[in-house]
C-alpha cells in the first residue's frame, strides 16, 4: 500500500475536487502551479522556515500536563503549544506560507474569511508584515462574539466586513470571500484559512500546517523516547487537526481522534458535528461531508465556539473517516467550557474554546485507553479572545 | 453538439429572422411557487426566448445581492427541490419557450444526477445551466445529458484559457455562457469590453457554439449591443428587481422593454 501521507489531491478518495465557477479556475491553476514550484524550491522553504523561526516563534514547545492528566484516567497528556505562536494560534503557519505565495504571484491584495477571528488576525498580521492590502470577511454573529479580534484586525490595518447574509457565521463569510474573489481574482489572493475549499487549498493548507506534526513527532521521540498512543485535535474545517495528524498518518500504532463541536448536544439539532451527522455533498468548492437537508441545502451549524461553527469539513478528513484511519467524535458546549476551566486551573494555560473541545475529548478518551497510554493534543490556540464568552458563561464579572 | 438542442433552435430562429435573442432568469419559488410559475410564463409570453429558471440554493456564490435575497426568500417560504419538476411541467404546458434550469450542483447530487436529469426530461425542460460545475467534474452529467439529449450550459470567462474555452464550447449544448465581466450577478452600468473578448474566444474555437452573454445586463441598450456580436443576452437581476418593485406587471413591462425583437 502507498503511504497515506503521500496523497496530494485533488481528490482524497471520492472527496475534494473543484466545484467552483469557471471564473476562478485560472486563479486556482496559477496558485497550484506557483505552489508546486515553491514547494520544490529550497529558497522558498528556507524563507518560510526563517520566518517561522524569527517571527512565528517556531518550533513550538511540548508541555506535559500532569495535573490536568489526573482527570483523564491513567494516561500521560502532552500539549503541542501552537497557542504560543505569534498571534496566538496555529493559523499563522498557513498564513505566512500563503502570503509568500501571494507575493510570488505579484498579488497586492489578500482577502480572508474568519470565524473565531484567529485566521483573520493572522492574515491581517501577514498583510502588515508584507505590505499587502487586506480585507477580512466575518459573519456578523462572530464579529459580536469575537469583538476583541475585530479590534485587533482593524488595529493591524485590515478592513473587516461584517457579513449579514445567511446564518451570519463562517459559512457565509466564505461565500462573501468567494464572491469578492470572483470579482477581483486578477489582483487578489484568497487566503483561505482551513483545509477546505477547492484544490489546491486542502493540500496546500495541510502542507503548511504539517510542520506541527513533523515537529511534534520528533520532539516526542527526542524528549520522551516514544510516540504517543493517540493524537487529539479539535475539528472545525480541520486545519489544526490535519496539521498534527499528517506526519503520523502512516504510524499505524498511533490512533487519531478529531473532536467536533456537538453544540447543545449530539441528540439535539444544534451542533456542528459534520463528520458524525453529515452526508457527502459539495460545499465551498469541494466534495466532503457536510450538514445538509434532503434537498442539499446547507443546514446552519451551532457551536459556542466561532471557529468550529461550520457545516463543512476538509475533504481529507472525510477520506480518513471513511478509511477508518481517524475517529471523529462530538463534544458539547458545556463539556468544552468545563475542560477550558480545568486546564486553566490545573495548569495555568487558558486555551481557546475551539481547542477546549480537544481537551474535553482527552478527558473521555483517557479513560478508554489502556493504563499508561499517552495522548498528544494540538493546543491550537490561546483563550484571550474568548474571555468575554467565558466571563459570561461562568459569571466571572 | 447542437443538433437536437431546443435552446439552439430557438436562438437560430431569431438569428435567421435577423433578430437578437433574450434569455431571462427568474427564481423558482419567489416570492412563492405559484407566483414564480406565473411570472415565468408571463416572461415567455412577452418576449423571453429562452427561460432560465433558477433553483434556490442556500449558498449561491455566483449571485449578487438581488438574487441572493430573492432565493433566500423562496427558501424561507418553503421551496422544496421536488416542486421543480411540476413547476416546469406547468410552464412547458403553457408556452413553447425552452426552459433551462439554473442550479448549483449540490442539490442535483443529493437528488441523484441521473434521476434529476430524467425528471427534468420528463417535465419537458430543455436542460441545465450549472454555475459551479466545471466540465472537469461533470462526468456523470455529461453521460446522462447525452443519453437524454438535454441541453447543458458551461461557462466561458475572461480568464478561461484557450483550452478551457474549447472544452466549454465542445461540451455545451444550446449555448456557452459568456461571462461578461469578472464578478457575480447584478446590474452594472457598463457591460465590459471583456464580453466581446469572451465571445471572440468562443467564436475562435472550432465548435460553432452559440455565445450568450450574461452577468450585469439590465438595459435595452446593453441587450441590443450584446446582440450585435453574440447570439443572445442573458438578464437576471434586472427582472427580479422589476418584480420586487412592481410585481408581475412591472416584470412584464421590463421584458417588453428589453426584448430585442422589434
Ligand atoms: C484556536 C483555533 N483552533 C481551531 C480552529 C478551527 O479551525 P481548524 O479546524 O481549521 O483548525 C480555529 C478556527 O478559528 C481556532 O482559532
Amino acid at each position: 500500500m502507498t503511504n497515506l501521507r503521500d496523497e496530494t489531491g485533488p481528490y482524497f478518495g471520492e472527496y475534494g475536487g473543484r466545484f467552483v465557477p469557471e471564473s476562478l479556475i485560472a486563479a486556482l491553476d496559477e496558485l497550484e502551479e506557483t505552489y508546486r514550484v515553491a514547494k520544490a524550491d529550497p529558497t522558498f522553504q528556507l524563507e518560510l522556515a526563517e520566518l517561522h523561526r524569527t517571527y512565528t516563534g517556531r518550533p513550538s514547545i511540548i508541555t506535559e500536563v500532569k495535573r490536568f492528566a489526573e482527570h483523564a484516567g491513567d494516561v500521560r497528556v502532552f500539549l503541542k503549544r501552537e497557542d504560543l505562536n505569534h498571534t496566538g494560534s496555529h493559523k499563522i503557519n498557513n498564513v505566512l506560507g500563503q502570503a509568500l505565495l501571494a507575493k510570488r504571484m505579484g498579488k497586492k491584495r489578500i482577502i480572508a474569511e474568519t470565524g473565531a477571528g484567529q485566521h483573520g488576525v493572522a492574515s491581517a498580521t501577514a498583510a502588515a508584515l508584507f505590505g499587502l492590502d487586506c480585507v477580512v470577511y466575518m459573519g456578523e454573529v462572530d464579529t459580536e462574539r469575537q469583538a476583541l479580534n475585530v479590534a485587533r484586525m482593524r488595529l493591524l490595518g485590515a478592513e473587516v466586513v461584517a457579513v449579514k447574509t445567511g446564518s451570519r457565521t463562517l459559512k457565509d463569510a466564505i461565500n462573501e470571500a468567494l464572491r469578492d474573489w470572483v470579482a477581483n481574482v486578477e489582483t487578489t489572493h484568497y487566503l483561505l484559512g482551513t483545509v477546505a475549499g477547492p484544490h489546491p487549498f486542502p493540500t496546500m493548507v495541510r502542507d503548511f500546517h504539517s510542520v506541527i506534526g513533523t515537529e511534534a513527532r520528533q520532539q516526542m521521540l527526542d524528549e520522551f523516547g516514544f510516540l504517543p498512543t493517540a493524537l487529539a485535535a479539535c475539528v472545525g474545517g480541520g486545519s489544526n487537526a490535519i496539521g498534527l495528524f499528517h506526519a503520523f498518518l502512516d504510524d499505524e500504532d498511533v490512533a487519531l481522534y478529531g473532536f467536533e463541536a456537538a453544540g447543545e448536544g449530539m441528540h439535539t439539532d444544534k451542533h456542528a458535528a459534520t463528520l458524525n451527522y453529515g452526508r457527502p455533498g459539495v460545499l465551498h468548492g469541494a466534495r466532503s461531508y457536510m450538514l445538509q437537508d434532503e434537498d442539499g441545502q446547507t443546514i446552519e451549524s451551532h457551536s459556542i465556539s466561532a471557529g468550529l461553527d461550520y457545516p463543512g469539513v476538509g475533504p481529507e478528513h472525510s477520506w480518513l473517516k471513511d478509511l477508518g484511519r481517524a475517529n471523529y467524535r462530538g463534544i458539547s458546549d458545556d463539556e468544552a467550557m468545563s475542560a477550558l476551566r480545568l486546564l486553566s486551573q490545573t495548569e495555568g494555560i487558558i486555551p481557546a474554546i475551539e481547542t477546549a473541545h480537544a481537551l474535553a475529548g482527552v478527558l473521555k478518551l483517557g479513560k478508554e485507553l489502556a493504563p499508561g497510554s499517552s495522548i498528544l493534543v494540538n493546543l491550537s490556540g490561546r483563550g484571550d479572545k474568548d474571555m468575554e464568552t467565558a466571563a459570561k458563561y461562568f459569571g466571572l464579572i | 453538439m447542437n443538433g437536437t438542442s431546443k435552446t439552439a433552435a430557438a436562438l437560430a430562429n431569431n438569428r435567421d429572422a435577423g433578430q437578437g435573442s433574450l434569455i431571462g432568469y427568474f427564481p423558482l419559488g419567489y416570492p412563492n411557487l405559484d407566483a414564480s410559475v406565473d411570472a415565468a410564463i408571463a416572461m415567455c409570453q412577452n418576449g423571453v426566448d429562452v427561460l432560465e429558471l433558477g433553483i434556490p440554493y442556500s449558498d449561491p456564490v455566483m449571485d449578487g445581492i438581488v438574487i441572493q435575497e430573492a432565493t433566500a426568500e423562496a427558501l424561507a417560504n418553503g421551496f422544496k427541490l421536488k416542486q421543480t419538476f411540476d413547476a416546469i411541467r406547468r410552464i412547458t404546458e403553457a408556452v413553447e419557450t425552452p426552459v433551462l434550469v439554473m442550479t448549483y450542483w449540490n442539490p442535483v447530487i443529493q437528488y441523484g444526477v441521473e434521476k434529476f436529469a430524467e425528471d427534468l426530461s420528463d417535465a419537458g425542460a430543455a436542460g441545465l445551466i450549472t454555475p459551479d460545475l466545471i466540465p472537469d467534474e461533470a462526468g456523470e452529467w455529461l453521460e446522462v445529458s447525452n443519453r437524454l439529449e438535454l441541453d447543458r450550459v458551461f461557462l466561458a470567462t475572461p480568464t478561461s484559457s484557450e483550452k478551457r474555452m474549447q472544452a466549454a464550447c465542445e461540451l455545451s449544448r444550446g449555448f456557452a455562457y459568456a461571462v461578461s465581466t469578472m464578478g457575480i450577478t447584478g446590474a452594472r452600468t457598463e457591460v465590459d469590453q471583456l464580453a466581446r473578448q469572451v465571445v471572440q474566444g468562443i467564436r475562435s474555437t472550432n465548435t460553432n457554439q452559440n455565445a450568450a452573454v450574461g452577468i450585469g445586463i439590465s438595459t435595452t441598450d446593453q441587450v441590443k449591443e450584446v446582440n450585435e456580436y453574440a447570439d443572445a443576452a442573458i438578464v437576471g437581476s434586472a427582472f427580479v428587481k422589476a418584480y420586487q418593485a412592481g410585481g408581475l406587471q412591472a416584470l412584464i413591462e421590463k421584458v417588453i422593454e428589453l426584448d430585442p425583437k422589434k
